[in-house]
């Protein structure tokens, strides 16, 4: 067996050897988490799906079933602390429980086929399994006991209440099972979008940096170290407003489109960048930048409804439908004016 | 602190109550409290609250609920539209973005 930082040795059930792990993080943990926020490494931070076991469980401790992407496994064992259990990792490909269900790999068929392949019937006497709340959209409870006689118990929607869920009598009473989008939840997701758009931020950098050096004359460049700092600012400026004023500022601005809370937060933006004499001098010119940014900013508030946890899919076509148009002719709009005000 | 809703009037949700028997099943599985039960039946509540994740439909023992599911994620649906197929996040482990 190989040893991860956070084994703690392992026991023998029927015939098979079962790695125990900590119940509490260590330094690996807090760094490895932070990095995933950040992008770095997110595509493989995984345990192996299969069982563990966390204290020292036997035959009647409870099993909770989650995903192997290690992030959410370390939230669950962290949150085991103190308990004896049995962690069932299903193959999630190393995405978190939510996703995956939606993806169809925390699924009914990958639940049974784990159940059968460790052979929980042999490891613990009674039938009941634990499975968080946000699996549901995978798996199909009734299913799941037709083929295996396990009963799947929906925990809470956050691990955090699974002690509680647990001394509940197995029962999430109703703040348990609803999903939340709070300041920290909004927070923790900036990192990640925005390192996701960074080609997209110096793609469009680039070009209007290229255009900024523009003039009637050609391109020149005494007009780059004027006007190509500022070029630079005001897409850096629009590329925050979508990716970090609209999740941070969501539920207090006006509008339920996210695309119009994006133009919102970038008409703002433009106005400070407008006070602070950034978009410049022409009418031409300021009208430029306010397609610009207000276009940037709504096309990337708009790709937060897929990092919220309450927009549907209809809602986001129908959303689209309208915005998608809108934005890009803004954003066409807003660079035939650049060149026009530099050319004339 | 006020609670968000997307919009009104959008979502494909749809229940049967006639064949409904009352299991609650939706109601432990919907993050956003959609369903209440009352005369041993599910209804619906709160519709614009609804993001269609399917989690009630999948696991109604008696089919009752139709909804139809997905992510609401733009760049998903983007996606869908580039390699012409259902919207799909980059949730695979492949991409690097995730719904």
């Amino acid at each position: 067996m190989i040893n991860k930082s956070y084994y703690n040795g392992s026991i023998s059930v029927s015939d098979t050897t079962v790695p125990v792990v900590l119940d509490y993080l260590g330094y690996k943990d807090y760094l490895g988490a932070i990095m995933v926020r950040w992008g770095i490494n997110r595509n493989n931070y995984r345990v192996n799906p299969g069982l563990y076991a966390v204290g020292k469980p036997n035959e009647s401790s409870d099993v909770f079933v989650t995903a192997n992407y290690k992030l959410t496994f370390d939230h669950v064992r962290k949150n085991l602390y103190g308990i004896d259990g049995w962690i069932l990792v299903l193959d999630t490909k190393g995405v978190n429980v939510w996703c995956a269900a939606g993806k169809g790999t925390f699924s009914t068929n990958e639940l049974v086929k784990r159940i059968r392949s460790v052979s929980l019937d042999k490891v613990v006497a009674h039938r009941r399994i634990i499975l968080p709340q946000l699996g549901a959209t995978g798996v199909a409870a009734h299913k799941v006991k037709e083929q295996t006689a396990f009963n799947v118990h929906y925990g809470p929607v956050r691990s955090s209440d699974i002690q509680k869920f647990v001394g509940n009598g197995y029962r999430a009473d109703k703040e348990m099972r609803k999903v939340t989008f709070n300041l920290s939840d909004r927070v923790k997701l900036i990192p990640n979008d925005f390192m996701y758009g960074k080609y997209y931020l110096l793609g469009a950098m680039v070009i209007l940096f290229l255009l900024s050096g523009l003039s009637g004359k050609g391109l020149s460049v005494a007009d780059f170290s004027t006007n190509g700092l500022t070029a630079i600012v005001n897409v850096l400026f629009a590329y925050m407003s979508g990716i970090i004023m609209t999740p941070v500022l969501l539920p207090f601005i006006p509008a339920r489109h996210f695309s119009i809370k994006g133009f919102y937060t970038g008409s703002m933006v433009y106005l400070i960048l407008f006070v602070l004499d950034f978009t410049g001098d022409s009418l031409l010119e300021n009208f430029s930048w306010f397609f610009i940014i207000t276009a940037i900013s709504s096309f990337l508030a708009m790709n937060f409804t897929g990092s919220s946890t309450y927009t549907s899919l209809s809602g986001v076509k129908k959303e689209m439908k309208f915005s998608l148009p809108l934005q890009i002719a803004f954003a066409a709009l807003g660079v035939v004016l650049q060149v026009i005000g530099k050319l004339i | 602190m006020k609670e968000l809703v997307y919009l009104s009037d959008v979502v494909t949700l749809e229940l049967c109550e006639e064949s409904c028997n009352g299991c609650g099943m939706c109601i432990k599985v919907c993050p956003h409290e959609v369903f209440e039960l009352s005369g041993r039946k599910a209804h619906i509540v709160r519709r614009d609250y609804c993001m269609e994740c399917g989690a009630c439909a999948l696991n109604c023992p008696q089919n009752s609920i139709k909804v139809n599911s997905g992510v609401g994620c733009a760049a998903g649906i983007i996606n869908g539209i580039l390699n012409n197929t259902e919207p799909s996040c980059g949730c695979s482990g492949s991409d690097s973005n995730c719904c």
